[in-house]
């Protein structure tokens, strides 16, 4: 396992890269959602930095996955809360680590099954290797090109900090 | 066999639904839980999640029910899976067809999971021992015994209102003999631990051995309401009335019918709930049923999420190695 590392520089390039991608694309007021558990820790950092005044949205993608009957469910996680119309709104989703993309093909359903929003965005702070769906982040903190075996954690809520861990 | 063996799997997690009895306190908030999942489910724009695509859910009413059966459709819909209703004194029974034939027909077709209600106790756990191995079962009220779903909706809409349930005074008011309502809730608030429970109802509609289910037994509605949290009354049945159990429903509601100066006697902030369908003025006073105090239209809405939470943790239990089709 490797020795934790802070994420702050990475939360600061993420802010500043959104803000540039938002400032660009002349999206004004857009609806902040993380994906539970870690995705919502980053988001929580990014809706502060970037002075959002729209309640943080957070998703639990449990029941949209795609290997329910080879996991099962997990209870345990909070339930969704989108506490705004995402209808014709932009949103920004956000997640802590981009692998598969199957999280995201997830979240993306569920918002869908809230309504219809003008766009996504996808901020995730690690974008790493072992893509299997065409799923690509607008907004990354840093991309890790890592082997199979090797899984990127992230701890938290408070400090936020990677780990790279090893199958042995 | 008892009844903890046929619903587990070799893991401990829960296979069928057939009763609340011997479960632990576990796999009950497991379930309220999951059901709290499910409840943002019906406040999002589509009203539906993906996660049994594909499975089949067959409900299997051998005895007519119009909200049980709804609700459990509602939910198995609102988790994508198809739903086959199948009201038994309708169709095969009268044709000569053994309900072993008509489980076998249906298992040929695919089934996932039966939803079954039926008059006579034991009937659910009868069909559980009965199916292939890859078929889950979900009581859904069989004669007497057990309403297992029931009794979670219930617990779930007490949770919402009095988050602990180890300070709760808790009535159960009505017919307890006749009641798999009340069987199943006294199961579920000993689990759960709540520390006091009474029953309520005529000498004539309470089970000699009610004690031996660790509640408290009273014959009067004033002593029996007096300081409880949660008020729930059963529905009484006509018929009872008829088997010369009871008087007449005039002088039942005089001795047992909730009104509000009864409601009163009860702690000032205690809910009240029933099962549905209610008997206006006979157990229970229009002006309480609709009043301030009665979350029985909650239950309805519950309901759909507590049955979500079930189904899916029934048929969600990962891998399941130990019970490979034959």
């Amino acid at each position: 396992m490797s020795e934790p590392r802070d994420v702050q520089p990475l939360l600061e390039k993420m802010a500043a890269d959104l803000r540039a991608l938002l400032a660009q694309r002349k999206i004004q007021q857009p609806l902040m959602v993380g994906i539970r558990t870690g995705g919502v820790w980053v988001a929580e950092a990014l809706h502060s930095m970037l002075e959002l005044t729209e309640p943080l949205g957070s998703l639990n993608i449990t029941f949209y996955r795609d290997d329910f009957t080879r996991i099962g469910m997990h209870p345990q996680v909070q339930p969704s809360s989108l506490p705004f119309e995402v209808e014709d709104r932009h949103i920004v989703l956000v997640d802590d680590v981009l692998h598969t993309g199957r999280t995201i093909r997830a979240a993306l359903n569920e918002i869908f099954d809230y309504g219809r929003p003008a766009s996504v965005l996808l901020a995730t702070l690690i974008e790493r290797s072992g893509k299997e769906l065409p799923v690509c982040a607008d907004v990354v903190g840093e991309t890790l090109d890592l082997a199979t075996g090797q899984h990127v954690k992230l701890s938290g809520p408070a400090p936020l900090q990677l780990t790279i861990q090893e199958d042995t | 066999m008892t009844p903890r063996h046929v619903q587990l799997d070799g893991e401990g997690r829960l296979r069928h639904f057939i009763t609340t009895e011997g479960l632990s306190r576990q796999i009950l908030t497991e379930i309220l839980d999951t059901a709290e999942n499910f409840a943002t489910v019906g406040s999002q724009k589509i009203k539906k999640v993906p996660l049994l695509r594909g499975n089949t859910i067959v409900n299997l009413f051998f005895e007519p029910s119009t909200r049980t059966r709804t609700t459990f459709e509602l939910a198995a819909k609102r988790l994508s899976a198809d739903v086959l209703n199948l009201n038994i004194n309708t169709s095969s029974a009268s044709k000569g067809e053994s309900l072993l034939d008509m489980l076998r027909n249906l298992e040929a077709m695919g089934s996932d999971m039966f939803v079954v209600r039926h008059n006579q106790s034991g009937a659910a756990q009868f069909i559980a021992e009965h199916v292939a191995p890859h078929i889950s079962i979900i009581n859904a009220g069989d004669g007497s015994h057990a309403h297992p779903t029931q009794a979670m909706l219930d617990m779930f809409t007490i949770r919402r209102h009095k988050p602990d349930f180890t300070r709760l005074r808790v009535a159960i008011i009505g017919d307890i003999m006749h009641s798999r309502v009340a069987r199943s809730q006294i199961h579920a608030l000993n689990i759960l631990g709540v520390p006091e429970i009474r029953v309520v109802g005529p000498q004539t509609l309470i089970p000699q051995h009610a004690a031996h289910l660790g509640v408290h037994i009273h014959h009067s509605l004033e002593t029996g309401l007096k300081d409880v949290d949660v008020v729930m009354m059963l529905r009484l049945q006509r018929e009872r009335m008829e088997g010369a159990l009871l008087p007449s429903a005039e002088e039942y509601f005089a001795r047992f019918g909730l009104t509000q100066a009864k409601l009163a006697l009860a702690a000032p902030d205690a809910i009240v709930m029933h099962p549905g369908p209610i008997n206006r003025g006979v157990e229970i006073d229009s002006s309480v049923a609709d009043g301030a105090q009665s979350v029985i239209l909650e239950q309805v809405t519950n309901g759909i999420a507590v049955r979500m939470a079930v189904m899916s943790l029934v048929l969600g239990r990962g891998p399941r190695s130990e019970e490979a089709a034959p």
